[in-house]
């Protein structure tokens, strides 16, 4: 029997017959990237494969590195193997990675959603034999309400906000969730960026997304603005600078009423650069796979609802964060 | 139910008090009559019986959502809560219901009696009409334990606010015990409501506050009265024109439970409301706690048990004298008052007056302090002469000041995730000591930390797990925490043998490894001694 095509070691998951690793989390000699979040696309490795789109942020988040681009289905040979990238759907630039030898495909997800975000390239299912998928909210409390719906509820908190002038306070990831935003709530009202928010748009801009312009997060705002920063900002008591000040977070752990109590926020709104409970599902079966294999979420839990419903199914251990509530931010 | 979920949205959205309370009262103003008395009810903690087991929600939730039971049990500890987990995995509803919260307060009193197939066929159909947050409520209701995030302070607040009563007099309209189903609202704000025991109706209770400051900060000793704190029940003993009623600090009417208290009452002048502690008492000095556990739980009280614990009211104030509310005149007065009364009354009652410990300087009241356990007391009470009787829990007038807790070192050996906002975080923990070479689990306990321990805790948590039993995690026992207590009884029940009063975490041991904890010995020894 062949050694499996990908497996995890120290680095990361490791392909020896192509020479590298798939979003290592210690540097490797050759690291290929899903996408730029700093769990999948950490610094120090010699040289680096990913799209045009992940490639912009990661030379603005590592500085000068050795990153070669390829463009969407444009197949690579790596070692003994060829590999392409595929829309994902989680964040602009983000791909899943195909990897074919003779007579076996495996597909890794990174991490995907499936339902179209307005920015990011729309996810497309990859037919394989392996599917390595990252399942972060693969439990059934999870189905996201439609995002035009979730973007409606953001403008009437707004609205409110504006009325009883305080300054309404959006946490979300600087890359891709806030650029998300932001051109789903241009036209509202002035919408003002961390500068954190406004490197990761700078870096999607320059790369050819159409991300809206927007404000300096700095007082005085013009009223009735619109703050997006990065969770983080918002535990640190950054938003005091603005004065009275309504805090909310869009994250897809917002749907349980519990994480957001914790949060403290005064708003949730469930929206989500993950797939949920329908969208895994419907994702996996569209891949034609047999086997499974699980990264960051309830791997356990999901791997037997697979197994039982026919599916050879298993988890691998990963060092990715997927999208936490406690520490980075939501 | 939709103007019910907007107050809960309403309330939900919001952090601020003053915001709760506006949407509070606008609710209270404009909302059907019906709905609003059912609010209140629900609001403090009036909720009707379980209709429905949990577990049977679970499963048929479960097969309404064509999931497998053990999915939804994996689901329950993410979300941290019954009612939410249901409304979330349930599919979309095919129609939509529309009835008030009083029409559905009716649905489910008609439920109980039917038989199982009938309320499961019932709550179907209930699901298959609602959205997710109709679902999420009707729920709460199924399940009970509706908090809203919304104290009873609060909502007396806004119930003052919007029919322009004094908070205090609400507060006192509100006690007792109203059926909701059969009481109007102005009769209810008016204190008008009907019911068992509406004729001896409590003062609502005036609570103290921990000292935490040294005492010297009070100021004069002679402003100050003290006297033991009791470790009983808190009750308020009600004689009025005829009937007598003794309520529990939760409102509750526990006559039934202390015939003897009810004897008590009887001889006492109509217009009489003593505020004091049921104890088990025998001969100088109370019983423990446990003995008084085996009084609380029982409606019908055997001869046998009469015997075995019989109950004493210690009196700590009197709140009502020949029909005259006393609340506003000084303690020093009230407590005058009722040392009277207490010497007037014949002989061999159960009724004895909380004595003062007089005390000349703060030194001296903290070496009193110190004897409150070998007394039975958990510690001592602090009221300032002059102050009124007031509602709730207020800084200021009076302080309990407790004794130190017992305290031992043990290590963490199951974990399971926290409900509400502690959901995906590991914060119930079961504690061991040593007993020779074994490790015997003997408390649990879930307070005591800080939000970023907690974080620390769980993630060491998901890394050590050696077993899973459904959401319970068997942990390699490592990590050391000193653990607080009360007191210890004896509990056949547990493995260890005895069971202690108010587990707590006192602090996360980081510098003691688990070969140093405690051992189950100490305990045993505890206990001897406090039987002894």
């Amino acid at each position: 029997m062949r050694a499996p095509l990908l497996s995890p070691d120290a680095a990361g998951l490791a392909c020896p017959e192509g020479g590298f690793h798939v979003d290592p989390w210690r540097p490797v000699p050759r690291a290929v990237i899903t996408h730029a979040h700093a769990d999948h696309a950490r610094g120090g490795s010699d040289a680096y494969l990913c799209t045009p789109g992940t490639a912009a942020m990661l030379r603005q988040r590592l500085g000068t590195v050795q990153v070669q681009e390829a463009g969407w289905g444009e197949p690579v040979a790596l070692g003994a193997v060829t590999v392409s990238f595929h829309p994902a759907g989680h964040v602009p630039g983000s791909a899943q990675l195909r990897v074919a030898r003779a007579g076996e495909v495996w597909v890794v997800s990174g991490d995907y959603k499936t339902a179209p975000d307005g920015l990011s390239e729309a996810f497309e299912p990859v037919a394989c034999d392996t599917f390595v998928s990252e399942c972060t909210f693969g439990l059934p409390v999870f189905r996201w309400p439609d995002q035009g719906a979730e973007l409606a509820r953001i403008r009437d908190w707004w609205a409110g906000c504006a009325a009883a002038g305080v300054v309404p306070v959006l946490g979300a990831y600087s890359l891709g969730k806030a650029q998300r935003l932001i051109a789903g709530l241009a036209g509202a009202g002035p919408i003002a960026a961390h500068p954190a928010v406004e490197g990761a748009s700078a870096a999607l801009r320059a790369a050819g997304y159409p991300v809206p312009d927007t404000l300096p997060a700095a007082p005085p705002l013009p009223p009735g603005a619109l703050v997006i920063a990065p969770p983080a900002a918002l535990a640190g008591g950054w938003a005091g600078r603005f004065g009275p000040a309504s805090t909310a977070f869009a994250s897809g752990w917002m749907a349980i009423r519990g994480l957001r109590r914790r949060r403290g926020a005064e708003r949730g709104f469930v929206l989500s650069d993950h797939a949920d409970w329908p969208g895994l599902n419907a994702a996996i079966r569209a891949t034609g796979a047999a086997r499974v294999l699980l990264t960051h979420g309830t791997t356990a839990a999901f791997a037997r609802y697979l197994a039982e419903g026919g599916l050879e199914a298993g988890a691998l251990a990963t060092a990715y964060a997927g999208e936490s509530l406690d520490e980075a931010g939501a | 139910m939709r103007r019910f979920a907007a107050l809960f949205a309403a309330l939900d959205g919001t952090t601020g008090t003053a915001a709760k309370v506006a949407a509070l009262a606008d609710y209270f103003r404009t909302a059907p009559e019906p709905d609003r008395v059912w609010t209140v009810a629900l609001l403090s903690g009036r909720r009707p019986k379980r209709a429905v087991a949990a577990a049977r929600l679970r499963e048929w939730a479960a097969e309404a959502a064509g999931l497998p039971r053990w999915l939804v049990e994996e689901a329950y500890p993410v979300v941290g809560d019954l009612a939410e987990t249901i409304a979330l995995i349930l599919p979309p509803p095919s129609r939509a219901t529309d009835r008030s919260l009083s029409d559905w307060m009716a649905w489910l009193a008609g439920l109980a009696p039917r038989d199982e197939a009938a309320r499961k066929a019932a709550i179907l159909e209930a699901w298959d009409g609602l959205d997710a947050t109709g679902r999420f409520l009707f729920n709460k209701l199924l399940t009970g334990g509706f908090r809203m995030g919304v104290s009873r302070g609060l909502m007396t607040r806004a119930l003052a606010e919007a029919t322009g009563r004094a908070e205090t007099d609400i507060a006192a309209a509100l006690t007792g015990a109203w059926d909701p189903a059969t009481t109007r609202f102005a009769d209810l704000v008016a204190g008008a409501g009907a019911g068992p025991g509406a004729d001896a109706r409590p003062y609502p209770f005036f609570l103290a506050y921990p000292l935490e400051d040294p005492p010297e900060r009070l100021g004069d000793p002679a402003h100050w009265h003290a006297e033991w704190k009791w470790d009983g029940i808190r009750g308020q003993l009600v004689a009025r024109g005829g009937t007598v009623a003794l309520w529990s600090r939760g409102d509750e009417l526990v006559t039934d439970r202390f015939p003897e208290l009810a004897a008590l009452g009887n001889a006492l002048p109509p217009g009489t409301a003593i505020d004091g502690e049921v104890l088990a008492w025998a001969g100088h000095g109370p019983l423990p706690f446990a003995a008084l556990q085996t009084r609380i739980g029982r409606k019908t009280v055997s001869r046998k048990l009469l015997a075995e614990a019989p109950a004493l009211l210690m009196a700590y104030d009197l709140l009502e004298a020949g029909g005259e509310d006393l609340r506003a005149a000084p303690f020093a007065l009230r407590r005058a008052r009722l040392a009277a009364l207490v010497a007037g009354l014949p002989p061999g009652l159960p009724l004895r007056l909380s004595p003062e410990l007089p005390f000349a300087d703060w030194g001296a009241l903290a070496a009193a302090r110190a004897q409150a356990r070998a007394t039975g007391a958990e510690g001592l009470m602090l009221k300032r002469r002059a102050s009124a009787y007031g509602v709730g829990r207020r800084r200021g007038d009076w302080w309990k000041w407790k004794v130190e807790p017992f305290t031992v070192d043990a290590v963490m050996v199951y974990a399971q995730a926290g409900h509400g906002r502690r959901a995906t975080l590991f914060t119930d923990y079961t504690f061991a000591l040593r007993d020779g070479d074994a490790l015997v689990p003997f408390a649990k306990a879930y307070s005591g930390l800080t939000d970023a321990e907690f974080r620390e805790i769980s993630a060491w948590v998901r890394a050590h797990t050696l077993e899973r039993f459904g959401p319970v995690r068997r942990v390699v026992p490592e990590l050391v925490f000193e653990i607080g207590f009360e007191g210890v009884q004896p509990s056949p029940r547990h493995k260890a043998g005895l069971a202690l009063r108010f587990p707590r975490m006192l602090r996360w041991r980081r510098d003691k490894p688990a070969a140093e904890i405690g051992t189950l010995a100490e305990l045993r020894a505890l206990l001897a001694a406090q039987a002894g």
